[in-house]
């Protein structure tokens, strides 16, 4: 069963990672990623960043996209924790970890499901900077990054 | 149609509000849109055709002709930005 959260308070990565294969020995592989807060973006340093969202669509989105990878990949669990609130550099954002039985479809889910987490989930980052605070912008290159995924 | 429409982020800021409840006489997003563009002001500039927002109907992405229906819950708001 997928593990899926939303949350204002700090995740330990370790710690996720060694639950998603407790007391089970048919996983081969487990592929993560851990996202985080840094000090500077576009050249400004950044003192703290404020993550917005949208309740109840982002859960929506979120078990959509982990239902979508599982499709995909022969995958044994997933767990994809995103916090939401104030945060401070060198704070995880989000965590996405997979267990499968090869590493193939463990790496290849874990990029999917971050890919379309950035295009799709409705979180939204405001920067505390030494010039005020600016809502970050979205890239263009995250939608080429999701596009990677359709169309095969 | 009575709609529920929700703003987030930027969009939340600018228009000064989070949610509100609106009369509409239109049917699809487009014509939504159309009619907070006509109050003027920030409305006009922020959902200027060539600004970058999304539309969401009952929690969904949809394009901008998707239809609306009674008491749906729309939400406006600009490309996402987690992880």
């Amino acid at each position: 069963m997928p593990t899926i959260r939303i949350q204002t308070e700090a995740f330990d990565s370790g710690a996720e990672m060694a639950a998603i294969s407790r007391n089970r020995t048919d996983i081969g592989a487990v592929a993560s990623f851990v996202g985080l807060a840094r000090d500077m973006n576009h050249g400004d340093d950044v003192r703290a960043m404020v993550l917005e969202h949208y309740p109840g669509m982002t859960e929506k989105v979120l078990a959509g996209l982990v239902d979508e990878a599982r499709s995909r990949w022969a995958l044994l669990d997933v767990t994809l924790i995103h916090r939401v609130g104030r945060l401070l550099p060198g704070d995880a954002i989000v965590l996405v970890a997979v267990a499968s039985t090869h590493r193939g479809e463990a790496f290849s889910a874990c990029e999917f499901i971050m890919d379309y987490l950035k295009t799709q989930a409705p979180f939204w980052k405001k920067e505390e900077t030494e010039h005020g605070a600016r809502w970050v912008e979205a890239r263009a290159s995250d939608d080429t990054a999701a596009a990677r995924w359709t169309g095969s | 149609m009575t709609l529920r429409i929700l703003y987030f982020a930027r969009l939340r800021e600018r228009f000064g509000q989070h949610e509100e409840t609106l009369d509409f006489a239109g049917s699809t997003a487009a014509d939504l849109i159309a009619q907070l563009r006509a109050r003027g002001g920030v409305w006009a500039e922020e959902l200027a055709a060539g600004r970058a927002f999304r539309v969401a109907v009952n929690q969904n992405l949809v394009a901008f002709d998707a239809a609306l229906t009674e008491n749906a819950e729309v939400a406006i708001f600009p490309p996402v930005t987690g992880g």
